[in-house]
């Protein structure tokens, strides 16, 4: 077999120098808004750890890569290509160290204590609210001044009536209220948000709090968070839930203690 | 063996149509995927169009929005299901590896031709329901490419759960049934008809990615086929497997009950995230393979990639549940998932410190393939890196769902699976029609393609930073994601520009098969089997005797003068 002469373009390598570049450049450009929430911060603090540790990697990574394609694109003969067994085995130590270190410091130590703080036992004094997902609203109930939420059974639903199927025999029920749309939250306290749905799967989103839990038919999860700002806040649908999906749009409402206390009280039972 | 004489085909039909060659059938995959490519890629584009001009079809003042919410859905479910499923599948694992394994092991054949053709003509069904789905009273299935009861379950949820999503159960049923039976010949041909000498350990890496993806597919599919009956069930014979009693629809509880959608979505993933790396494997073995022969040298590490692809084969198989975080399951068991799910980064490291280091001391040839094959070993670096922000639970709330996650998918199973695709194209086509591609053609498809299709996908990951949300018919009604959405109309022409440079590769397809330069049996002074074949290899793909191996897969001397660098693996005689 005669061979001609196969096309030496060197400079290609430049083309991961420019890989790592836009990526290094584009990354730190702060694409994350500003966090609003206790468990935000530390929700952040992962992503930029992450964003640092595997940055570094995937640029040395790139500049090696670059290096490599100049260097040895040029046609010249390299008569010691021979690498041992051993030692290949030995190189793949680095990488699988320093991956698993890497990533179970993201998910063991910085993520177990933010993890406490949204799936562990909630602070003292916590306010608790139920949300109600169905095409396409968020329907809101708060357990009323016995602090319980009454029974519901959804056959008794009905859109105008009973929007959450509250069951009027159970006196737990008789004080709960209702609200469509608008979730009043304390600033600075610690909210429980029970998660239920009436049709398909929803997920509750606060992009701005770094909070998403779905809901889902035939069993209640929960979330919960503190907010740390007061204000109105964007909720939204994140699990596709059908035609309306997009534009299943809430407000979470960030009060001061006292006007959300005094909002409350001012709120009729629904029944 | 004497599969060649035995079933020497006569006649047009059988030589064509119904072939039992692997060459022919590998071929008739990638033709069959390239037809749904035309579908699939074509509605990426609308899709982008719908998100970039919500309120007036592109950008045309005055006119109407271009799609209605219920098709748009059907659209992005449509372009999932078949990109995944009926294109990368088809093409990378269906189409190069019947053609390549028995060429690269030694064989005459696959194990089993008649179950590879059965398995060919199981897929021509599932493609028809597919398309034919577009076209029924409710429009194509709309519940995402995940297909997640409730909303498939129940036509009253949206209207594609009509007549669409049966169609698409059936079709996917299909599909496992075809890629099943694919998998069993290629695990069957490659522990059983190698050619003498041709142990484990000389394997090439494509064909232990196509191992490794066989027993993935074979031990991961089979439950969606459950999942599929199960929720066709669900939908027509009144059972509750997915479904809670008390679901409301119009004021009406609908006679479920018992049942959890949560059980779908574990079955989905179980098969789902295998099939992530039933996809981006061989594409990684290809890339390997070109690697080796244009860097001229020997792959570093071929022992630690075999062992990494086995432990991520391993790994992929126990972190389905990662999918699953914020779904409602356990938390805890989230915990679990997440912790098993980012060791999968460590043997991935693995593959890709070796692919890069295979360019140390090499003296690399510029061939179309390599530029293809370069291109690739970068995105999977910022692929892999990218889906660490996603395995972590806990960052994982905040990109559940958003752009970020469509980004890194994408790069994954979108990205690394087409560049090793066209690789593979500029590569094996001498193999495949004696005859090379054209040089220049094939580098401006290149660059034409990828700068823009990384750009759109790394462009995506900014987006999901932001907020955005994925799956959103229009997203100007909320504030957040903001940032995000001023990259929609560049990544939008990025797509046009992606799609448009196809007809580059297109043109320089169908030239060279006519007018391209006629090939050696060896255009690329490769080692592997394949490459003792004539081009095109014949039915039986060695006149003579079955080649004896007497080496490794990639005995390479850059130190020698170029052309008498490399050592074939063995010669048919």
């Amino acid at each position: 077999m005669k061979a001609g002469n196969p096309p030496r373009t060197p400079w290609f390598g430049l083309l991961f120098w420019g890989f790592g570049l836009a990526m290094g450049i584009g990354f730190s450009l702060g694409w994350l808004p500003e966090a609003n929430s206790a468990h935000g911060h530390g929700i952040d603090r992962v992503i930029n750890y992450l964003l640092v540790t595997t940055g570094i990697l995937f640029l040395s990574g790139c500049y090696v890569l670059g290096k490599f394609v100049m260097r040895y694109g040029r046609g010249e003969a390299q008569p010691n290509s021979k690498v041992s067994a051993k030692a290949e085995a030995a190189w793949a130590i680095v990488p699988v160290i320093l991956m698993c270190a890497i990533s179970e410091v993201g998910v063991l130590a910085m993520g177990l204590p933010v993890f406490t703080q949204i799936y562990g036992e909630p602070e003292e004094g916590f306010n608790e609210v139920e949300v109600v997902g169905k095409q396409f609203e968020w329907l809101v109930r708060y357990p009323g001044p016995d602090g319980v939420f009454g029974e519901v059974d959804h056959a008794k639903v009905h859109d105008l009536r009973n929007p959450v199927g509250l069951v009027k025999e159970d006196p737990a029920a008789k004080d709960d209220i209702v609200v469509r749309g608008m979730v009043h939250v304390p600033v600075d306290r610690m909210t429980v948000v029970r998660l239920r749905s009436l049709d398909v799967l929803h997920s509750f989103t606060v992009p701005l709090m770094r909070v998403k839990q779905d809901t889902v038919p035939g069993f209640t999860a929960f979330t919960q968070f503190t907010p740390e700002v007061t204000g109105p806040f964007e909720l939204a649908c994140a699990e596709l839930c059908g035609l309306g999906h997009y534009r299943m749009q809430g407000t979470i409402l960030v009060e001061s203690e006292e006007d959300f206390e005094q909002w409350l009280s001012k709120q009729e039972p629904w029944l | 063996m004497a599969i060649a004489e035995q079933h020497e085909p006569k006649g047009f039909i059988q030589k064509y149509v119904f072939s039992q060659d692997h060459k022919v059938i590998g071929l008739q995959y990638i033709f069959t995927a390239m037809a749904m490519c035309l579908v699939g890629g074509g509605l990426s584009v609308m899709i982008r169009a719908q998100l970039t001009w919500p309120e007036n079809a592109w950008g045309a003042e005055g006119a109407a929005p271009l799609v209605s919410p219920e098709a748009y859905l059907s659209w992005v479910t449509m372009h999932g299901t078949i990109m995944v499923f009926f294109v990368v599948s088809l093409a990378l694992v269906s189409g190069f590896g019947n053609f390549l394994i028995p060429l690269m092991i030694g064989a005459r054949d696959m194990a089993y031709p008649f179950l590879n053709m059965l398995s060919y003509w199981t897929i021509v069904p599932a493609c028809l329901l597919m398309l034919v789905s577009f076209l029924v009273e409710g429009g194509a299935a709309a519940a995402g490419w995940t297909a997640y009861p409730p909303l498939s379950a129940l036509p009253e949820a949206v209207p594609g759960s009509g007549l669409g999503q049966t169609l698409w159960l059936l079709a996917m049923a299909l599909f496992i049934v075809s890629f099943t039976m694919g998998g069993l010949n290629y695990i069957v041909t490659i522990l059983n008809c190698r050619a003498a000498g041709m142990s484990l350990m000389r394997l090439p890496l494509t064909v232990w990615t196509y191992l490794t993806s066989a027993v993935l597919g074979v031990l991961a599919f089979p439950p969606l086929t459950a999942a599929a009956i199960m929720l066709l069930l669900d939908r027509h014979a009144g059972t509750s497997f997915f479904l809670p009693g008390g679901l409301v629809f119009g004021n009406e509880v609908t006679p479920h009950d018992g049942g959890t959608p949560l059980l779908f979505q574990h079955l989905f993933w179980f098969l789902g995230h295998p099939e992530v790396y039933v996809l981006v494997l061989p594409g990684i073995g290809i890339t390997f393979d070109i690697i080796a022969t244009f860097a001229r040298r020997s792959i570093f590490g071929y022992r630690t990639s075999v062992w990494s692809l086995v432990i991520v084969g391993f790994l992929s198989m126990i972190v389905w549940g990662h999918h699953m975080y914020v779904t409602g399951m356990n938390p805890y068991i989230g915990e679990y998932f997440s912790i098993a799910t980012v060791l999968i980064t460590a043997p991935f490291a693995v593959l890709g410190m070796n692919l890069v280091a295979s360019l140390w001391r090499s003296r690399i040839s510029f061939e179309a393939p390599m530029l293809w094959a370069l291109g690739t070993v970068a995105v999977i670096g910022a692929g892999g890196f990218g889906g660490l922000f996603l395995a972590t639970s806990i960052s994982d709330i905040y990109f559940h769902e958003t752009f970020f996650v469509v980004g890194h998918f994408h790069l994954m199973i979108g990205v690394v699976t087409t560049l090793s695709i066209f690789g593979g194209v500029y590569h094996w086509f001498p193999k495949m029609f004696g005859r090379k591609m054209n040089r220049r053609l094939a580098n401006l498809h290149f660059w034409t393609t990828y700068l823009p299709i990384v750009g759109v996908f790394v462009l995506m990951h900014f987006q999901g930073m932001s907020g955005l949300l994925r799956r959103y018919y229009d997203h100007s009604i909320y504030d957040f994601g903001g940032d995000g959405k001023v990259l929609a109309l560049t990544i939008t022409y990025l797509t046009i520009i992606t799609a448009g440079s196809q007809v580059i590769f297109l043109a320089n397809f169908a030239h060279s098969l006519f007018k391209g330069e006629v090939a050696g049996s060896n255009p690329w002074l490769a080692t592997t089997l394949e490459w003792t074949s004539p081009s095109p290899a014949p039915h039986g793909n060695w006149a003579g005797t079955l080649p004896l191996v007497e080496r490794g897969p990639y005995e390479y001397d850059p130190g020698r003068e170029y052309g008498e660098d490399f050592t074939p693996q063995g010669a048919s005689q």
